[in-house]
């Protein structure tokens, strides 16, 4: 299998900045001649930073599911929702279609990521270099997904600031909701710091 | 960690710029920091939920009405001290139990004594309360108790209690015959202020009576004193009996609600307050409220002879004019041997109504208990005490029932053992009036009205015709005579008086007598001067010396 080869394996890299071709340095601390920012050939700590990230998203997945994330308040009634009870209420008042739309993005879709992300992780990690173009995928379609899951978030932000008749119908968030907003937060910073070149790196061991 | 491949061997270009190396001053990544605070987020956010859940409580109600798994609240003076998180049925169906999620510094509610209640909409005698759960829906009232002791399960009020824990006040227990239109909430009033309201009520074990909860908010509540008389001021009392029309009316809402007040009798009575949970009697009115203790009511039994229409049940008994108790019941007998209906009144007296009397006659009988009064009452029939029908009210003709002393009456055996004891009658004095009247009417047939009034018709026409003589013949008679008086009276009068003809001539006559004595004396003057006169007549010269006559005008002038 011949492959076009690698800067690295030319012997070079370039500044990420300036786009300057260097030659190539293993020293963690290089710096660019020409702008002075870093040289790295690959992203700096990309695993240890979409690990961390990842890992921070969920510890705060499971605050955002234990607490209420809205409080509906109408004439006669005061209601304070999960994410889940959100999706069983629609469900069962009559809009399955709803139900179903939130519950992917809110529960499906940040589930995903999780898992694709981490399987990403552990398969770079492992140096694996199997189905590197299917993970490929994974990790475009992660990109991709991580701007909008968490739909809660958005419906929340919206009908807070649309439905606010103080007496009459009131819709207020709720703790729930800042730990949603930072979990998505982190599921895109954590897809973003993870650099997809490491992807193809391992191709050589197969 | 590290993110470069070790396997591959660069090669080096030397066209390359070289790029710069500078020495990193931390050696540790500082993303890692991230979930450190995620993870210290999450710790403390458990360690809050835990440090922050109150107890779990269970409550059970008879009806779900209003509740709401996760949204039904459990308020204690309107602030939110836990929520309602499930809800189910019993077993057997009877009742639900609802689970419920305290805070956590509400564990003061998870103890012994603690009330629950759903405070839903009331529409009641005093009005209307949980306005506003209309608009925000059911909520669980709380009402701690003073126990520390932990209690997780409950049974639930099927009505919010009428006292908070806690409210300054008394309770006192109130014994009743029946409810009347009184009701939890009805107002108490003491001086016409309401000072307190009815807490609760119940059946006595017995059956025979309802025993009234009452609650009197401090400080009102030092005015119940260990003697204080409590009756019911509920609706109008319009009462009509032997005693005459009485009305009594409280304030509107309580005509209209129903309502208990008390005051402390007149006259000495113990001041200091009653303690909590002390238990009176509730009078019918006002006036019995008021009178003097009734001590141990006691049955006594007369037995007349004659109707007794007009004598009603409640109708007062008497003792020398002194109200001493009631009639309890009317019934009629049958006597074989007399075949008679005698009337069997029965009643229900206090002796210690009577007072000192009561007080030195039971001193002296000696006896006590229930052999007291019998005693008593065998040495005063002895004395000729009777009972009595008396008619108290004549435009009602009600009776009512008069223990007297009549020392004219019969002796009769009394029997002190007997029980209840029955007390000698004698006639009612409504009897004697009768008696009266008959012999009144019969005095009056007696009179001979027929002769009597032939008698009186001969002497009218006698009287007639004498009258007719008088005016046919005796008034023209008398009319002439009189009329003859008349005239000569008039005339004699007329003679009389100033004017008169009579008079008047005199007085002519006296003046014509005057004028001639001066002609006379005029013609003696002349024939003194002139007595030639005498021969040869009178000269033409010579003037006139008489005076022409008085004119009858001049007579006036001229006093007789
Ligand atoms: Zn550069």
């Amino acid at each position: 299998m011949s492959a076009p080869p690698r800067a690295q394996e030319l012997g070079m890299m370039s500044c990420h900045v300036c786009r300057l071709v260097t030659a190539y340095s293993e020293d963690p601390h290089a710096h660019c001649p020409r702008c002075h920012s870093a040289l790295h050939v690959r992203k700096q700590g990309s695993i240890a930073r979409s690990w961390a990230l990842l890992l921070a998203a969920a510890m705060f997945y499971i605050p955002a599911n234990v607490f209420p994330i809205m409080r509906t308040q109408s004439l006669s009634s005061k209601d304070d929702n999960t994410i889940l009870s959100g999706i069983f209420e629609l469900w069962r008042a009559g809009s399955p279609g709803l139900a179903v739309i939130v519950f992917t993005a809110s529960i499906v879709v940040p589930m995903l990521k999780f898992i694709i992300m981490t399987v990403l992780l552990v398969s770079v990690q492992r140096s694996s270099g199997l189905v590197s173009k299917q993970r490929a995928r994974l990790y475009r379609f992660v990109e991709l997904i991580g701007y909008w899951s968490m739909l809660d978030v958005f419906v929340v932000a919206i009908l807070s600031a649309l439905v606010h008749f103080q007496i009459l119908s009131r819709v207020e968030p709720l703790p729930g909701v800042v730990y949603f907003g930072v979990v998505v937060v982190l599921t895109m910073l954590s897809a973003m710091s993870f650099d997809p070149r490491l992807i193809w790196d391992n191709r050589k061991s197969q | 960690m590290s993110d470069t491949n070790q396997g591959n061997t660069p090669v080096q270009d030397d066209d390359l710029p070289q790029p710069e190396v500078r020495k990193s001053k931390l050696g540790f990544s500082l993303i890692w920091l991230v979930p450190i605070i995620a993870a210290l987020v999450g710790i403390s956010l458990m360690v809050t939920h835990f440090t922050s859940a109150g107890p779990k409580i269970t409550v059970t109600f008879l009806t779900a009405e209003g509740i709401e798994a996760n949204k039904t609240q459990v308020k204690y003076k309107n602030v939110v001290i836990g929520k309602v998180t499930t809800m189910r049925l019993s077993k057997d169906r009877t009742h639900i139990s609802v689970v419920i999620d305290l805070e956590k510094d509400a564990a003061a509610f998870a103890t012994k004594g603690t009330r629950y209640w759903v405070v839903r909409p009331r529409i009641g005698a005093s009005g209307v309360s949980g306005i506003d759960t209309l608009l925000s829906g059911a909520f669980i009232g709380a009402d701690a108790g003073d126990s520390q002791d932990d209690q997780n399960d409950f049974t639930g009020l099927e009505t919010p209690p009428a006292v908070t824990h806690g409210a300054p006040g008394r309770r006192f227990v109130l014994h009743a015959s029946d409810l009347g239109s009184l009701d939890i909430g009805s107002p108490v009033y003491y001086r016409r202020i309401q000072v307190g309201r009815i807490v609760s009520y119940e059946l006595d074990k017995d059956g025979k009576g309802v025993s009234l909860q009452l609650f009197v908010d401090g400080p009102n509540d030092r005015f119940v004193s260990k003697d204080a008389r409590f009756w019911n001021a509920s609706g109008v009392d319009v009462s009509l009996g032997a005693d005459g029309l009485k009305l009594n009316t409280q304030s509107l809402a309580t005509v209209i609600a129903g309502g208990v007040a008390f005051q402390d009798p007149p006259g000495p009575h113990e001041e200091t307050a009653a303690p909590e949970m002390q238990e009176f009697t509730l009078f019918n009115d006002q006036g019995t409220a008021i009178a003097p203790p009734d001590g141990k009511p006691r049955y006594i039994r007369m037995r007349f002879e004659h109707s007794l229409r007009g004598l009603a049940v409640d109708a007062p008994v008497e003792f020398l004019g002194v109200k001493f108790g009631r009639v309890v019941s009317v019934n009629l007998d049958y006597d074989e041997k007399t075949q008679t209906f005698p009337v069997i009144v029965g009643a229900v007296v206090y002796p210690d109504r009577l007072g000192q009397a009561h007080d030195k006659l039971a001193k002296l009988s000696g006896g006590d208990g229930d052999s007291e009064m019998p005693k008593i009452m065998s040495g005063l029939v002895a004395h000729g005490l009777r009972a009595q029908a008396r008619n108290g009210n004549l435009l009602t003709g009600q009776l009512y029932i008069a223990l007297d002393f009549d020392p004219k009456a019969k002796k009769v055996e009394f029997n002190p053992n007997a029980r209840p004891f029955e007390i000698p009658t004698t006639p009612g004095d409504f009897d004697h009036i009768q008696e009266q009247v008959a012999s009144i009417v019969d005095k009056i047939e007696k009179i001979p009205f027929d002769s009597i009034g032939k008698n009186l018709d001969g002497s009218l026409h006698e009287l007639n015709a004498t009258l007719k003589q008088v005016n046919t013949e005796l008034l023209p008679e008398a009319k002439r005579t009189l009329q003859g008086v008349n005239k000569t009276v008039g005339t004699a009068n007329d003679a009389l008086s100033e004017d008169s003809p009579l008079q008047q001539n005199i007085g002519n006559t006296l003046e014509e007598l005057q004028r001639t004595i001066r002609s006379v004396r005029a013609f003696t003057d002349y024939l003194g001067r002139h007595p030639e006169a005498l021969l040869r007549g009178r000269g033409a010269d010579a003037a006139p010396p008489v005076s022409t006559p008085a004119t009858p005008k001049q007579g006036k002038d001229v006093q007789p």
